[in-house]
């Protein structure tokens, strides 16, 4: 996801070189047309007026944004105060991004390691296995997860029937349904960029600590960590920002208290109710947040390939 | 030769990958094993039966699943064959190009809809076509699912194209064929690989996107995920279990041929 078609190779092989603008043509056409213009219109949506039947009025105003961040009070004439309905909106679902991304970590890692110290034919064999669920459609996942933690869900009845439990537990519709479908949704993300890169390593680097007495503790904070950072970094990026602005987990496992930034946005937008130039200003902040984090990163992965 | 390999492996993480692949596959075995339920409540166990398959096809519901289904294939199937087009074209500009100024801006447009929150691409979509004018139905889901597919089409054919060397096709044009011949019967055959699983992937992304289309579907058209989603908001019911288990056997049999095609070296 993040720079993942942005690198093409640096094979320089010009065979084609005198139709690639025809080549491009068409991709351009299409990409500038139907994904980077609407991205441009949304920016000039934010800054209109909105429309009481869900359009917006084009007068340019802020107004999307300050009642974004700020209260005026019910007649909009008290002195501003910080809103913090949204702004905890924003936050709850950073806090939730970020506990699932840990999870995933957590699970992520050892599995990407178990699988990158197999035989190469058994190897394939294991990624392929952790890959198939994410192609199963996110729609179906997060529906199979829902129908397996209901209260008189399998998960339930399993736990009572080897009596581990006596009262079923409640999971859907809390923080931690969320948590585990953001997990359930985005681990496949985690595991294959850390796998990619404990690949890569050298286990001679171990083998050497070991004979100079680190334990394997030592071995795996010292020298194998800092190894396999980049890859450790790109597999939470890749986990966190598709949770940021996750919408189906929320919706399904969430229930109405645990709103995020997914279905603050789809709010806006649904029916003639919606306000449509504040939900473009709070895509605008969910965008820029991800930008910055992926400026951040690939500024990260710059510095670290120069650094080789 | 044992004290080398004890270096590899930690207690436990076994155990965790076992765990790992148990949770992935947990929900998705329960709800097909409780899509043959001949219950009709989905908590009790009722016994083996087809009923709920029998369901999707003549039930009541079955006129919506049915129409949700056709606009959903035939998306899919448009929107994969306009994506796989387009990535191959812009893939062998990229490749086979030369270097030049245009290439890294192009590279950053192709990866923009994976960069893009998903939400954000559907409210920018969303609000586009709204405002040129564009009446939401059929073409809005088709045009803004072939923007998106584009990516997930381009990345398995490039790393194909990559994989070839030019002078397959050098050969080729020293024995007067022209670049368009060349491009035809040399490179085209052998990207082969690339080309299909680039479109499979596509075709999946495209029937499985609920996100953009919800927001870009207008009224009274409904794909395969919108409607389930619709009946899911409704309550969970043994017909839906049934709908999701063929569209998640149709994922399952397409990543394999993908993957399969994909390995398939046809250079040698």
């Amino acid at each position: 996801m993040a720079g993942g078609a942005a690198s093409g190779g640096s094979a320089a092989s010009d065979t084609y070189a005198k139709a690639r603008h025809w080549l491009l043509m068409p991709s351009w056409v299409v990409l500038g047309f139907f994904v980077f213009a609407p991205v441009c219109v949304m920016v000039i949506y934010s800054f209109l007026t909105k429309e009481f039947r869900g359009g917006v009025i084009w007068e340019p105003t802020l107004a999307a944004y300050d009642q974004f961040f700020f209260d005026r009070g019910l007649f909009g004439d008290s002195d501003p105060t910080l809103q913090w309905t949204y702004i905890s909106i924003f936050w709850r679902s950073i806090w939730q991004a970020g506990l699932a991304t840990i999870l995933s970590l957590l699970i992520g890692f050892p599995t990407a390691y178990y699988i990158a110290t197999r035989p190469a034919k058994t190897r394939a064999l294991w990624v392929f296995l952790i890959t198939i669920p994410y192609w199963v459609n996110l729609l179906i996942r997060t529906v199979s997860m829902k129908f397996l933690l209901r209260d008189e869900g399998p998960l339930n009845d399993f736990l009572l029937n080897i009596g581990l439990i006596n009262d079923p537990l409640h999971i859907i519709n809390t923080n931690l349904a969320v948590q585990l479908g953001l997990f359930y949704s985005y681990l496949p993300f985690m595991v294959l960029p850390i796998y990619a890169s404990v690949e890569r390593y050298n286990f001679t680097m171990s083998e050497a600590a070991a004979d100079l007495y680190a334990t394997k503790f030592t071995t795996l904070r010292r020298i194998l960590l800092p190894a396999v950072k980049p890859g450790v970094i790109a597999g939470c990026i890749l986990v966190f920002v598709p949770s940021l602005g996750a919408f189906l987990a929320p919706d399904l496992l969430g229930g109405a208290k645990n709103f995020m930034i997914g279905s603050l946005i789809e709010e806006q937008f649904k029916g003639n109710a919606g306000n449509w130039p504040f939900g473009a200003a709070a895509s605008m902040i969910l965008l820029s947040m991800v930008m910055i984090i992926l400026l951040i990163f690939s500024s990260q992965q710059r510095r670290a390939g120069a650094d080789q | 030769m044992s004290a080398k390999t004890d270096v590899k492996t930690y207690a436990g993480f076994r155990l965790i990958t076992i765990l790992c692949v148990v949770i992935l596959y947990a929900p998705l075995v329960v709800v097909t094993v409780y899509s043959f339920n001949a219950s009709e409540s989905i908590t009790n166990w009722g016994g083996v039966s087809l009923r709920w398959y029998v369901d999707i096809f003549t039930g009541p519901e079955s006129a919506k699943f049915q129409q949700a289904a056709i606009n959903s294939f035939s998306i899919a199937i448009i929107a994969a064959t306009l994506a796989t087009g387009i990535a191959t074209a812009a893939a062998t500009a990229i490749v086979r190009g030369g270097k030049y100024r245009l290439r890294t801006p192009s590279l950053g447009l192709i990866s923009l809809p994976i960069m893009v929150p998903e939400i954000v691409l559907a409210v920018a979509t969303l609000i586009f076509f709204n405002s040129i004018g564009f009446t939401r139905g059929y073409m809005t889901i088709l045009v803004a699912h072939t923007a998106f597919c584009i990516p997930f089409a381009y990345l398995p054919i490039q790393a194909r194209m990559q994989g070839i060397e030019d002078t397959y096709e050098h050969a080729a044009m020293d024995l007067y064929a022209t670049k368009a011949q060349a491009f035809r019967r040399i490179l085209l055959p052998l990207m082969m690989p690339g080309i299909i699983s680039g479109f499979l992937l596509a075709f999946i992304v495209s029937l499985d996107d609920f996100i953009i289309t919800n927001f870009v579907k207008g009224a009274g058209i409904e794909t395969l995920p919108t409607a389930i989603f619709g009946s899911v908001k409704q309550g969970l019911k043994p017909n839906i279990m049934a709908i999701s288990t063929m569209l998640l056997g149709l994922s399952v049999v397409m990543v394999t041929i993908s993957y399969f095609v994909s390995k398939s070296d046809n250079t040698k």
